[in-house]
């Protein structure tokens, strides 16, 4: 190894290093308060205690937002996937007057007017429609967001599949409605599993529309709850927070190791936002 | 070809379609056009013209450009933009796709998972991390560095939200430069070290020049979503004062605290401008690559 | 089992593209019929419609006797394989062979037995339980017959039925292919690109080009007769040696480059002084490397020498242009010597305008 060469190794290995400690170092704090006895703001080695998560599971404030989370996701990721397949099939196999034209305007619409953007309409037209302090609301707003991408990314999976399989069934007599549930809703499952899992993802991390539709707090999902947490006046209550912080990030680690384990990591441009 | 495989028919199609789109149109569309509208207004969320409404004209954009909050905040959001997408996640994300591109192992996989995991937590908890970490008393930074009772939040309100957004952004960059670099030709390389080209002839002279297109795709995605992003607001709330009051937070505290919507209706007008020109250029460049490739 | 008729088939895409231009074809009840032609010519669109997966534009399409040109494919009683063979990814190989008795709602005891007796037949019983991914390219083209035979259908259609598979595997899939079609005795139409495979498996074959029917007959009549130069081109695996000349006086012979050669069969038919095509097949020309005792013989010099195994492949470059000779393994044959070829005149064809003669 000459001189020049062990320097650059001893650069890279340094570079690493740092890079290491610095995406590391804001995560300690997740990793080891919640079994600590005696949690502090600063990172510290726990004295081992599973009594943090026992008083957690008597928190009904927070189980009871894990819920309304658990709610807003699943029927957000219902209304997606359902809808976004039925529409990505049609205008994959039909051409329908107009199609390209709007696909484009599609692709453009999701990524022009977010949530941000949007939130003053948004919150004026909930107030419109009395759908202020609704879940329902929530899940409406939020599936209106996502429908364009998942269109998007279902119809790059349905352009993918052979036609053959369909044409092969309407040969031997099969209805349309036959072939949808028989040949089209199997073969392109991992693409419906994907949308379903990106779209849960994202309602469940989402803070915004909630904490804008919103009013009573039986009704907030875990990420506005958590942010009331430290927000809320008097001394945080760290252990709470911790263990809470965990139970609440644990799923979206979960599922997102799923997909990157069962269909490997596709890339889909602006699938998370 | 052939095209409805399934024998589908257009008015089939049509009601399969039907649904998203109106969903798509009340929530998106809607807003979009419906934002024009109460921009033009003097719409408040209480008092007198919460009831009847009077229409105004561009005197909500003179008064933007007029008020000092207004060029304020757009210079947040510039510095924001600019500093922690721009420079920050971009960089960065090149840089360890780069130390990491021939690696495989433990190593590897680490760093990849503890980058992508700043990427996926919540929102709201990512937020409180760093509120821990940057905290006055006995935070930990203050303990690593020595740094006394250091208020980053209050004394460096800026930095700490730039350098909060490039360790939460980094991971799409990192990604999408792996994946570009995986597009680089081992032997175009190989022909660079054969005619002796150092590591940064190489980069500059057989990378970069084939990577431009995804050079131009993050920086344009990374830009959009940081300039959308509200997730500085559940760490200083704008503060303090209106230190980070990037311009989604200023369209918060106006419109939905401070009860100014027909106001705050014509500042996301100018974010949504803002947006189309990003996405039209982004769309663009999609569409001329398409047309290269077939 | 049913006979197919064709009549005035036409089919046009919008955009103004015309697929297929008039077509009348019948194809015989119980025949092996070929739809032969280079890409873009419209067989694939021509089987499709006859399915009914493309709807005709205008003209007729009858299955055993019935109009069927606006009926849905499910209702016309035939079976396809596609060229990839489209085998449902998610269903075992039982479940696709039962695939078309489920559709037809046969009871599912009834199903299976169909399905493993008919997988049993096609030397699949080991495999019923697998997936189609699992199974290797020759068995997964024998699922998707098993599948068209299952609900025995009044005629099979076959879209490039060999294509995907590798050289070897594909000849011995042919053997197979022509005993199955022998022994069920069902109305088959299939479509290939490769004229080897279509003289090789057809009863019959017509031969298509832009959307039209060039020639209909047996491979025989395809091969020794074809009724024009672009039929005459594209059959037999060296093509035709198509040369210019000029009948002389008499219509005894024509003159090619320079040499007058014996004008075969047609000679009744001729008028001196007119152009023809004199064509000729690489395999009847018989190559020497001296001129010869009776004349009649193209000169040239050799050019390229290709081995085919038993036979070679001899170019010759001469007045009349280039002339390919096919002869015996052994006979001698260098590049840069002198040859000349020697054609055999009841093999001899002739055209005008493109169309045989006689």
């Amino acid at each position: 190894m000459t001189p020049g060469q062990a320097v650059r190794t001893v650069l890279r290995y340094a570079s690493l290093s740092l890079l290491l400690a610095f995406f590391a170092l804001p995560l300690l704090w997740l990793a080891f308060a919640p079994f600590d006895r005696a949690p502090q703001i600063a990172v510290s080695l726990p004295e081992f205690t599973l009594d943090n998560f026992r008083d957690l599971l008597d928190n009904e404030n927070a189980l009871r937002s894990l819920r309304n989370s658990l709610l807003l996701a699943a029927g957000t990721g219902a209304v997606v996937v359902t809808l976004s397949a039925l529409a990505a099939y049609a205008l994959s196999r039909v051409r329908l007057p107009g199609r390209d034209a709007l696909l484009y305007a599609l692709l453009l619409l999701s990524s022009i007017v977010t949530g941000t953007a949007a939130m003053v309409p948004l919150f004026n037209l909930a107030y419109e429609l009395d759908l202020i302090d609704s879940q329902l609301g929530v899940i409406l707003v939020l599936s209106g967001g996502l429908l364009p991408s998942a269109i998007f990314i279902l119809k790059d999976f349905t352009d993918a599949t052979p036609r053959s399989y369909e044409e092969s069934a309407r040969v031997f007599g099969a209805s349309p409605l036959q072939i949808m549930r028989h040949i089209v809703v199997p073969v392109i499952r991992p693409g419906l599993a994907t949308i379903g899992v990106w779209a849960v993802a994202q309602v469940w991390g989402n803070f915004l529309i909630p904490f804008l539709l919103l009013r009573s707090p039986d009704k907030s999902p875990a990420a506005v709850v958590m942010y009331t947490f430290y927000t809320e006046g008097g001394q945080p209550d760290l252990a709470l927070i911790s263990t809470f912080s965990l139970l609440y990030s644990l799923p979206v680690v979960l599922m997102f190791l799923l997909v990157s384990s069962r269909y490997g990591f596709r890339f889909h441009g602006g699938i998370k936002r | 070809m052939a095209t409805d495989a399934a024998g589908l028919g257009r008015r089939r199609a049509a009601v399969f379609v039907a649904p998203a789109l109106l969903l798509v149109a009340g929530f998106l569309v809607l807003p979009a056009l419906w934002t024009i509208y109460l921009g033009a207004t003097d719409y408040q969320l209480t008092g007198l013209a919460a009831a009847d409404p009077q229409f105004t004209g561009l005197d909500n954009a003179r008064r933007a450009l007029d008020e000092d909050e207004f060029t304020h905040s757009l210079g947040l959001t510039l510095q924001f933009v600019v500093g922690s997408a721009v420079l920050g996640q971009a960089l960065l994300g090149f840089t360890i796709a780069w130390l990491l591109r021939d690696r495989t192992g433990p190593l590897r996989r680490l760093v990849e998972a503890l980058v992508l995991l700043a990427w996926i937590l919540p929102s709201s908890v990512v937020a409180f991390l760093w509120i821990a970490l940057l905290d006055r008393d006995g935070g930990t930074l203050n303990t690593l560095l020595g740094s006394g009772n250091t208020a980053w939040l209050v004394e460096h309100p800026m930095a700490s939200i730039i350098v909060f957004n490039i360790w939460r952004g980094t991971a799409f960059s990192m990604m999408l430069y792996a994946a570009a670099l995986g597009t680089v030709p081992p032997s175009q390389l190989e022909t660079a070290r054969l005619a002796g080209a150092s590591a940064w002839q190489q980069l500059r002279d057989v990378v970069l020049p084939l990577i431009r297109g995804h050079v131009l795709t993050n920086l344009l995605l990374i830009s959009l979503w940081t300039f959308n992003d509200f997730t500085p607001f559940l760490l200083t709330g704008g503060g303090p004062g209106d230190a980070t009051e990037t311009l989604p937070v200023f369209i918060y505290n106006t419109a939905l605290f401070g009860g100014e919507l027909g106001y705050g209706a014509a500042l996301s007008v100018l974010m949504l401008l803002i947006n189309l020109v990003i996405a039209l250029v982004y769309t663009r460049l999609l569409r001329a690559r398409e047309k290269a490739a077939s | 089992m049913a006979a197919i008729h064709l009549s005035g088939l036409t089919k046009d895409y919008p955009g103004g593209v015309r697929a297929l231009d008039g077509i009348d074809l019948t194809v015989a009840d119980g025949e092996f019929f070929a739809l032969l032609g280079p890409s873009g010519c419209g067989k694939t669109t021509l089987l499709r419609t006859v399915a009914g997966l493309e709807e005709a534009t205008g003209g007729a399409v009858r299955i055993g006797g019935d109009d069927v040109t606006r009926t849905p494919p499910g209702r016309r009683d035939v079976a396809m394989v596609f060229q990839d063979y489209a085998l449902f990814p998610h269903m075992t190989v039982a479940d696709n062979i039962a695939y078309p008795l489920r559709i037809r709602k046969v009871p599912a005891a009834r199903r299976r037995d169909k399905a493993a007796e008919t997988a049993r037949e096609l030397g699949l019983g080991d495999h019923l339980a697998r997936r189609p991914g699992q199974l290797s390219g020759g068995q997964q083209q024998r699922v998707a017959l098993a599948r068209a035979m299952a609900c025995h259908p009044s005629a099979f259609l076959f879209d490039e039925p060999l294509s995907n598979l590798d050289a070897r595997l594909r000849l011995e899939a042919r053997t197979f292919l022509k005993r199955l079609q022998r022994d069920l005795r069902v109305t088959t139409v299939f479509v290939t690109h490769d004229q080897a495979e279509a003289l090789a498996l057809a009863d019959r074959i017509a031969v298509l080009e832009a959307g039209r029917v060039r020639q209909t007959g047996t491979p025989t009549e395809i091969f020794r007769r074809p009724a024009n130069t672009f039929v005459a081109s594209f059959i037999g695996s060296t093509p035709m040696n198509l040369l210019p000349g000029t009948v002389e006086r008499g219509g005894g012979h024509v003159t090619v480059g320079g040499v007058p050669l014996p004008a075969g069969p047609a000679r009744a038919a001729l008028t001196g002084g007119e152009e023809v095509v004199y064509g000729i097949r690489p395999e009847y020309l018989t190559f020497s490397g001296t001129p010869g005792p009776g004349g009649g013989a193209l000169p040239g010099t050799v050019t390229v020498v290709e081995n085919m195994g038993s036979t070679q492949l001899v170019t010759l470059e001469g007045p009349a242009g280039t002339v390919q000779v096919v002869v015996p393994e052994d006979t001698p044959a260098e590049p840069g010597g002198a040859g000349y070829a020697v054609p055999r005149s009841d093999r001899v064809l002739l055209y005008r305008e493109g169309q045989l003669v006689g």
